[in-house]
């Protein structure tokens, strides 16, 4: 394993870089519009809902491998050319962001509405009432399985391996058929993934676990 | 719409719905043994043995860290250099998503089993019940409504992750439908929406299914 590291390093560490870059990319797209479509979902007025509703069940329903081969094989052929590692953020992008939309949605929904004729009519604006007793609450509840869903990001990047993406998965694939040593270079990948998702996961538990027990003394 | 009732015609429906029998077979297989694994896994690291629990809760982390993607071409390509044995396709994809499948089960189901107030146990114990009497009369019945909706969610995704299997060129329904639109690139849109189609009826039929047991169990 540290054979691979020491010939082929600049290469693995490059595929981590681009891993890392089109997680980070599709976490920032798929917040914004899971967020969107989160609050479509929970907007008073019928067209919005059903339209989020739809959204969410379509997405959440089909692999993330169908999304991203739509745009890397059908959008260059009929609409713009894209790259591999375009087409697969997009499609990373799409797929997340509707897993991010219920995730936002139990969130704000999981704040008691109490809360906020409570602190209302204790003498606070709504903007006071928002960031001092609100979001608060809302962020203890949906930052760790927003981190989960990061964690996911990171996992399901390998699909760009599938559309010549240069992400780590791709660049792994690569070095072990030119070397044949597949074992050892799978292995040097796994650790490469680890660096990222095993401290994610832990600090993600951490803050569940400290946060949720916070709670109950309160 | 020449061009779509061409691709939907017998041959290629015929040949898209074999692919879609093979997916099923993987995930139905995957299913029963990740379930199984999952359960004995998440027990032995929710019951804190000394050192067991520790090697357990350390594998599980490991594997759910991973891609998928990852754990079927090490199961294909370099488990056998390790074993000696080569697997088929349709072998190796079950054991990659059965290795992948029963981690995240195992953590679900922990965390289920944690989720049960502590009080529970206590009072079941103090009440004279043997641990296994408590376990199994007062806390899995309560654990088991938490854990459906995630556990149900987890075999959704496996169903959408077979599709992962096409780069071992495992004959399913994503790589019978490459197949079809390498032959005519004019049926690659009628494909993909073949695809969506496909793949939502099965994976959408789960969650109804979720949401079934949920208020099945609600009730009781």
């Amino acid at each position: 394993m540290f054979e691979i590291f020491q010939n082929y390093g600049s290469q693995l560490w490059s595929g981590f870089g681009y891993t890392l870059l089109s997680s980070l990319y599709a976490l920032i797209g798929s917040l914004v519009i899971g967020t969107l479509f989160a609050l479509f979902e929970i907007s008073p007025i019928k067209p919005p809902r059903v339209i989020g509703k739809i959204y969410v069940e379509i997405f959440r329903n089909i692999p993330l491998l169908v999304i991203a081969m739509i745009f890397y094989i059908v959008v260059p052929q009929y609409f713009a050319k894209i790259d591999g590692f375009t087409a697969g953020t997009i499609g990373l992008t799409i797929y997340t962001s509707a897993f991010i939309a219920e995730t936002v949605r139990a969130g704000i929904e999981s704040v008691d509405v109490g809360q906020m004729e409570a602190a209302r009519s204790n003498g606070m604006t709504y903007i006071q009432a928002m960031r001092f007793i609100i979001l608060p609450q809302a962020i203890k509840i949906v930052v760790p399985p927003l981190g989960n869903q990061f964690i996911n990001l990171v996992k399901n990047s390998s699909v760009l391996a599938f559309l010549a993406g240069f992400d780590l998965m791709y660049q792994g694939n690569i070095i072990a058929s030119t070397t044949f040593k597949t074992t050892d270079t799978y292995f040097a990948v796994g650790l490469l993934y680890l660096i990222i998702t095993l401290p994610m996961s832990y600090l993600m538990r951490y803050l569940e676990k400290k946060w949720s027990t916070e709670g109950d003394e309160a | 719409m020449n061009t779509f009732a061409q691709a939907y015609q017998w041959v290629n429906l015929r040949y898209l719905l074999e692919g879609l029998w093979i997916t099923v077979e993987v995930s139905v297989i995957s299913i029963i043994f990740s379930f199984l694994i999952g359960a004995v896994f998440g027990l032995l690291r929710y019951m804190k043995i000394k050192y067991l629990s520790m090697i357990v809760g350390f594998i599980v982390d490991i594997i759910r860290n991973l891609p998928l993607l990852l754990i079927i071409f090490f199961t294909y390509f370099g488990l056998p250099n390790i074993l000696g044995v080569r697997f088929n396709t349709l072998w190796a994809t079950i054991i990659a998503m059965t290795v992948f499948e029963s981690a995240m089960l195992a953590e679900i189901i922990r965390s289920g089993i944690l989720a049960v107030d502590r009080g529970q146990m206590e009072a079941a114990r103090s009440n004279g019940l043997t641990y296994w009497q408590a376990m199994y009369h007062i806390i899995l019945p309560q654990a088991i409504k938490k854990m459906i909706p995630p556990i149900v969610s987890q075999f959704i995704s496996l169903v959408k992750d077979t599709s992962l299997a096409t780069i071992i060129v495992l004959p399913e329904l994503m790589y019978h439908a490459q197949v079809i639109y390498g032959q005519n690139t004019n049926f690659m849109i009628p494909m993909f929406l073949a695809l969506a189609v496909l793949y939502f009826i099965v994976c959408y039929a789960l969650s109804l299914l979720s949401r079934f047991l949920d208020r099945k169990l609600s009730e009781a």
